[in-house]
């Protein structure tokens, strides 16, 4: 067992884990913050995305043991005195999800990217959300809602 | 799934690491940015006893100019990397490709040197690489060893590496004023190169003084496209460049898979290498 400090959505927890044990599984299984799903095995689909200090990374490709002293956000850690984040209002506005699986990928993802690039065009949009996959929406209004969101209005 | 069950360190020194490594023996494994090695782990696909973090190395991160030579950290990312001006000038070619690997959250954690010692020949970086000529330096036990780039690259997943060995940089001769380009062809977004081909291009009045032509996927290691390079030397036009990507794939042995035949594979690589060059060479 390795020990580990770790800040998640602003509140810091010092745990024993298995080295073994990956990032997603921690915070779901033990911290019970179960608002950022798996979705595969091979560390494509990016459903499990999350923040580890201030960089999207895939939560079921990092180890615990490597976030230890580290600075994680999820998509739960997002909402400010309940007022939903910028993003979320927009994918919900703009109907960017049916089933939402990978919702909390989206948002960490188009989070990151407007960090970087407050006003993307819609192809960058396209190539910051190409680890993040979806097999509902075909995409047009997760793009949407990120144009949205960065204060653009769509054109596509 | 959930990885089987190893021991952990994270050494804070290269040289600790060296240690660390040479006393766990073959059951030791360098764990670098994971995005090849934790999905392996979760396939179960390999059982280390003993994962040893280079992550928190500070030594093996970073950029810097050394006397015409770019000098990257073995732990440097792929996000940095594309972002580095240092980078984009003097090997404006493995910028152009890191930007092409994977996706931003991968990005974020993959590394220039796990992408090498991993040498998977489907990878874009180690054919990169080999067409910039770079060395790579390795340190063990028995103390530090350059290594070519040509010699670097052994097998499938092979490389010069040895067990106890950490590959600690990468050093690539600046090419300021050569002109690059990396053309991969990819089924969909994010899916690795069914075939990749890395152009490097001096011009001199006009005509092709000098090409590097590195090749993704053409094997079981990265290859250089020696017969093109050669048959490069001296064009002034296009239909030259032309005649000499037919010899793009001239003794490769391309493997076959769901997504190419070997026959398909060479195809790609005689249309991807020239459009590579007349991109490269600005002649498109
Ligand atoms: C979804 C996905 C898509 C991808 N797509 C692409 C792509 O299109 N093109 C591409 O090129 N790559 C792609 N990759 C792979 C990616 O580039 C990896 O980052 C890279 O292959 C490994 O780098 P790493 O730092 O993560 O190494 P790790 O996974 O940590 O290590 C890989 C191997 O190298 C060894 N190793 C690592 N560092 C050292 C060192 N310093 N010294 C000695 N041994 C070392 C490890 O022991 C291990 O065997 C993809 C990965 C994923 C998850
Ligand atoms: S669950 Fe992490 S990428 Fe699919
Ligand atoms: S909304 Fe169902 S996977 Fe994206």
């Amino acid at each position: 067992m390795t020990r580990i400090s770790v800040k998640v959505d602003g509140t810091t927890y010092e745990d024993e884990v298995e080295p073994r044990l990956l990032l997603i599984h921690y915070l779901r299984d033990r911290l019970g913050l179960t608002g950022t799903p798996i979705g595969c095995d091979t560390s494509n689909c990016g459903a499990c995305t999350v923040d580890l200090d201030g960089e999207t990374v895939k939560s079921c490709s990092v180890l615990a043991v490597q976030a230890d002293s580290g600075e994680v956000t999820t998509v739960q850690g997002l909402a400010r005195d309940g007022e939903w984040h910028p993003l979320q209002k927009a994918f919900h506005e703009r109907h960017a999800l049916q089933c939402g699986y990978c919702t909390p990928g989206m948002i960490m993802a188009a989070r990151d990217l407007l960090r970087e690039n407050p006003a993307p065009d819609p192809q960058e949009v396209r190539e910051a959300l190409e680890g993040n996959l979806c097999r509902c929406t075909g995409y047009q209004n997760i793009v949407r809602a990120v144009l949205a969101a960065s204060g653009q209005e769509a054109t596509t | 799934m959930i990885p089987p069950a190893f021991e952990y360190t994270r050494p804070t020194s290269v040289d600790e690491a060296v240690r660390t490594l040479a006393d766990g023996g073959e059951d030791a494994k360098v764990l670098a940015g994971g995005q090849s090695l934790l999905p392996l782990l979760r396939l179960r696909l390999a059982f280390p006893e003993l994962v040893v973090d280079v992550g928190r190395i500070p030594e093996l991160r970073g950029i810097r100019e050394d006397e015409g030579t770019l000098v990257i950290g073995a732990m440097t990312t792929h996000h940095d990397v594309v972002r580095d001006p240092r980078v984009r000038r003097h090997a404006g070619l493995l910028a152009a490709a890191t930007a092409t690997v994977a996706d931003p959250a991968v990005r974020h954690r993959g590394t220039l040197g796990g992408s090498l010692a991993h040498a998977d020949p489907a990878g874009d970086l180690p054919a990169v690489i080999l067409a910039l000529d770079a060395t790579l330096v390795a340190v063990g036990p028995g103390g530090r060893r350059s290594i070519p780039a040509r010699e670097f690259f052994v097998d499938y997943l092979q490389t010069a590496l040895r067990p106890d060995e950490l590959l600690v940089q990468v050093e690539i001769p600046a090419r300021d004023d050569w002109g690059f380009h990396y053309e991969k062809f990819q089924r969909v977004a994010q899916a690795w190169a069914v075939v990749g081909v890395a152009a490097l291009v001096r011009r001199d009045d006009g005509r092709i003084a000098e090409a590097r032509i590195g090749l993704t996927n053409m094997g079981s290691t990265p290859l250089r496209a020696e017969a093109a390079e050669e048959a490069l030397t001296g064009a002034t036009a296009v239909g030259a460049v032309r005649r000499a990507a037919e010899t793009a794939a001239d003794g490769t042995r391309p493997s076959s898979d769901p997504s190419a035949s070997p026959e398909y594979r060479a195809h790609l690589a005689r249309v991807l290498t020239r459009r590579a060059v007349l991109a490269a060479a600005g002649m498109g």
